[in-house]
């Protein structure tokens, strides 16, 4: 191959990629014109934040990380849970899973996006940014906890961009990739992937001053409700893909992530019951948090009903899951999936957040629900996910589908 | 208390003879600035029209804030051009002169805070005297010291009631203050992502408001609730901005920048007392020199029964609590 041609594939590599991500039905253009103007409105709300400063939220010296910070640590979750297809896939060789590990990947890619977004519109003086890039700013590494989180969030981001984009671009030439080109990167991600997760929740665990996170168990607490929520997300988008498109999934492959799921999700009710034992079989001072959350504190009980939520639609999807009475059928799967998805983003958003920081190190109690702006900025990002998921995912599924077609089997 | 209340002799001759070498130091380099600055508005704002972001030259001195470094790592030099572009920024917008200084730690000195929780009637002087110190929010209502009222029985402020309206003090009741305990170990420093927030060599824990990038880490990181952020632009009447200012101090804040008590950094390395413990009419605050045997806060840790807040933490506070 000369260089000449190599650079012409590329050309065309990349302009059919844009053509195919762009092209579509008028459902399919409806549906991004919908995702960019929930984009816009995330844009104008944080224009509002930029003009006004953090002050539009509701947030406080109290509660001075809200909803933004919430959402990040949920989607970090959804983001590492992408490795429970990676790992099957490539190294076990699991052929269901072969077959939708781009979507895990993908998945990841946008679940990376949002929360990398929530972080960078919490920050007071986004200008500022160039502060934190190492050598040119001042890097405190390997001190601070948020340094490591960049790190790691960034160097995940570039594994799961460049491996299935050397993966697609070799089966939209109709090559079969090397796997000593990008099996290595494979066995690195997949470390990256328990690494991001658990480092996120090192960046609570590791603050003394808040005992509600000071909590040797919320790092494997995080990984496993992660386990549990990110592949109930991808359950939702393969029946989607499947209903949607001439990519057909087969249903050992949903029965597989069903297995997952349970697995993850019983180990994070049994995780979960540990904590609530331990803040209330013999409650100290210590316990505020817990109290504040579960059932309200000096008249703040903000979260009381929204974590009772979480705690059962987490049960219920859980049994759904477990007991599989529709036999995987979307019909009760797919219920199943959001609730538990549902259950885990509250449980591991805001009621994780707010408790932690509730009550403050003065003892005062406050309330927190999050302001139009937080709402409107967290659901700018979310089609900005979502944008970024169909983006790829379309042209994806279009050169995987061309590439078993033609190959000769 | 050693160099606090040594006011007479070598060291206040030192103190005059500073501003005038300052001076001429600073009178050429702000000529160099503004010479540096309106070359740098004719490359940076080629014909913008003033008005838009102020004007011409108060853009190109933000552009220049924009790009300087953390405030450790400038040159002698460059704290001295960043001071006087500060100088004129406050001048231009807000048509005030303020000296904003640069003085560094004085040798041989670590600062330590004692509160005596027997004398402290709960009159809140010291909160009022550290807002106008240090120029601190008037719009949020922002406070670096809380009082709070407790009832016996009680020992840490986080048991206390911090909102009383009632007058003080009360029979059977007593008073605690918190603020930042400038700890040895400080959990922010720890956890501050760009290292704006550090130790000085006196013991003080400072943040380079310019170089916050305002991700509250430190925030949630503090045990103390010692930290304070910049929700909104804070705004300070001009008639009450307190004009000796240090960098590292009591200057204008931004918005989206974290601050925090600094130990009134300005006054107290010019030898001079904290604003809230010049303010406290019962004598409750003590401040002063750990590493001076002859301090007031020395005999306090040496004869008082004086404790510390949240010891277990391990985070070695240099704030002590004592009863007489």
């Amino acid at each position: 191959m000369t260089q000449k041609s190599s650079v012409r594939q590329m050309i065309g590599f990349i302009t059919d990629v844009t053509r195919w991500s762009l092209s579509g039905g008028i459902g399919y253009q409806l549906f991004l014109c919908l995702l960019v103007v929930f984009m816009m409105l995330g844009v104008f709300a944080y224009l509002v934040q930029w003009k006004l400063g953090l002050a539009v939220t509701h947030m406080s010296d109290i509660v001075s990380w809200g909803f933004y910070i919430a959402n990040f640590t949920f989607l970090v979750g959804v983001a590492a849970a992408a490795v429970m297809l990676i790992l099957p896939s490539y190294i076990f060789k699991d052929k269901d899973f072969h077959h939708v590990v781009i979507i895990g990947e993908v998945v990841a890619i946008g679940a990376l996006v949002m929360s990398m977004t929530f972080v960078f519109v919490d920050l007071g003086r986004p200008l500022q940014g160039w502060h934190i890039i190492p050598i040119i700013g001042l890097f405190n590494w390997p001190s601070s906890l948020l340094t490591w989180d960049i790190l790691v969030l960034n160097v995940y981001l570039v594994l799961n961009l460049s491996i299935p984009a050397y993966i697609l671009y070799c089966h939209y030439n109709q090559v079969e990739p090397d796997p000593r080109k990008y099996r290595p990167f494979v066995f690195i991600s997949i470390f990256w992937a328990f690494g991001i997760h658990l480092i996120t929740a090192f960046l609570y665990e590791g603050l003394p001053a808040r005992p509600f996170w000071n909590n040797p168990l919320m790092g494997p607490r995080f990984l496993a409700s992660a386990f549990a929520a990110g592949p109930a997300l991808i359950t939702v988008l393969l029946v989607i893909i499947h209903n949607t498109t001439v990519f057909k999934i087969p249903k050992q492959t949903f029965n597989k992530l069903r297995l997952i799921i349970v697995i993850s999700a019983i180990i994070n009710l049994i995780m979960l019951f540990s904590e609530v034992f331990k803040e209330f079989y013999f409650p100290t001072h210590h316990s505020l948090s817990a109290e504040y959350l579960y059932f309200g504190l000096d008249g703040h009980n903000s979260l009381v009903p929204w974590i009772w939520t979480a705690i059962s639609i987490n049960i219920i999807g859980t049994l759904l899951l477990a007991f599989n009475p529709g036999k995987n059928k979307p019909m009760l799967l797919l219920p199943a999936c959001i609730l538990l998805f549902v259950g885990i983003w509250i449980e591991k958003g805001i009621g994780l957040i707010v408790p932690g920081l509730v009550p403050s190190p003065l003892g005062e109690v406050v309330s927190y629900a999050p302001s139009w702006v937080e709402i409107s900025i967290a659901l700018g990002i979310l089609a900005l996910g979502m944008f970024v998921v169909t983006m790829l995912l379309k042209p994806a599924l279009i050169i995987e589908h061309r590439f078993k077609a033609e190959k000769p089997s | 208390m050693g160099f606090l209340k040594n006011k007479s002799g070598r060291q206040q001759i030192t103190d005059e003879h500073r501003p005038c070498q300052d001076s001429g130091r600073r009178e050429f380099l702000k000529k160099a600035v503004k010479a540096a600055a309106i070359g740098g508005t004719a490359v940076v704002t080629g014909c913008q029209a003033p008005g838009l972001l102020g004007s011409k030259e108060e853009f190109a001195l933000q552009f220049q804030e924009y790009f300087k470094a953390h405030y450790r790592l400038m040159t002698e030099k460059e704290r001295d051009t960043t001071i006087t572009r500060l100088e004129r920024l406050a001048k231009l917008q807000k048509n005030v002169d303020v000296q904003i200084s640069s003085k560094e730690a004085m040798p041989g000195v670590l600062f330590g805070y004692g509160f005596n929780v027997t004398r402290c009637e709960g009159y809140m002087e010291c909160v009022s005297a550290c807002v106008r110190e240090n120029n601190l929010d008037r719009k949020s209502n922002m406070q670096y010291i809380r009082i709070f009222e407790m009832e016996p029985g009680q020992m840490t402020p986080d048991a206390g009631q911090g909102k009383f309206f009632n007058e003080v003090p009360v029979d059977g009741r007593f008073y605690m203050g918190a603020q930042c305990n400038h700890c040895d170990n400080a959990p922010c420093i720890k956890a501050c992502p760009t290292k704006a927030t550090y130790r000085e060599p006196d013991g003080i824990v400072v943040v380079d408001y310019d170089w916050c990038i305002g991700c509250r880490y430190c925030m949630a990181a503090c045990p103390y609730y010692g930290r304070r952020f910049n929700w909104n632009e804070p705004v300070v009447p001009v008639k009450e901005i307190t004009k000796k200012q240090h960098y590292l101090g009591n200057r204008q804040r931004r918005r989206g920048q974290m601050e925090k008590c600094t130990f009134c950094v300005q006054r107290t390395r010019e030898g001079r007392l904290p604003a809230c413990a010049e303010a406290c009419p019962t004598g409750a605050r003590i401040f002063g020199n750990l590493l001076d045997p002859k301090s007031e806060i020395r005999f306090v840790l040496e004869n008082k029964k004086v404790f510390r807040w949240k010891e277990e933490l391990g985070t070695d506070p240099k704030f002590w609590y004592f009863i007489d």
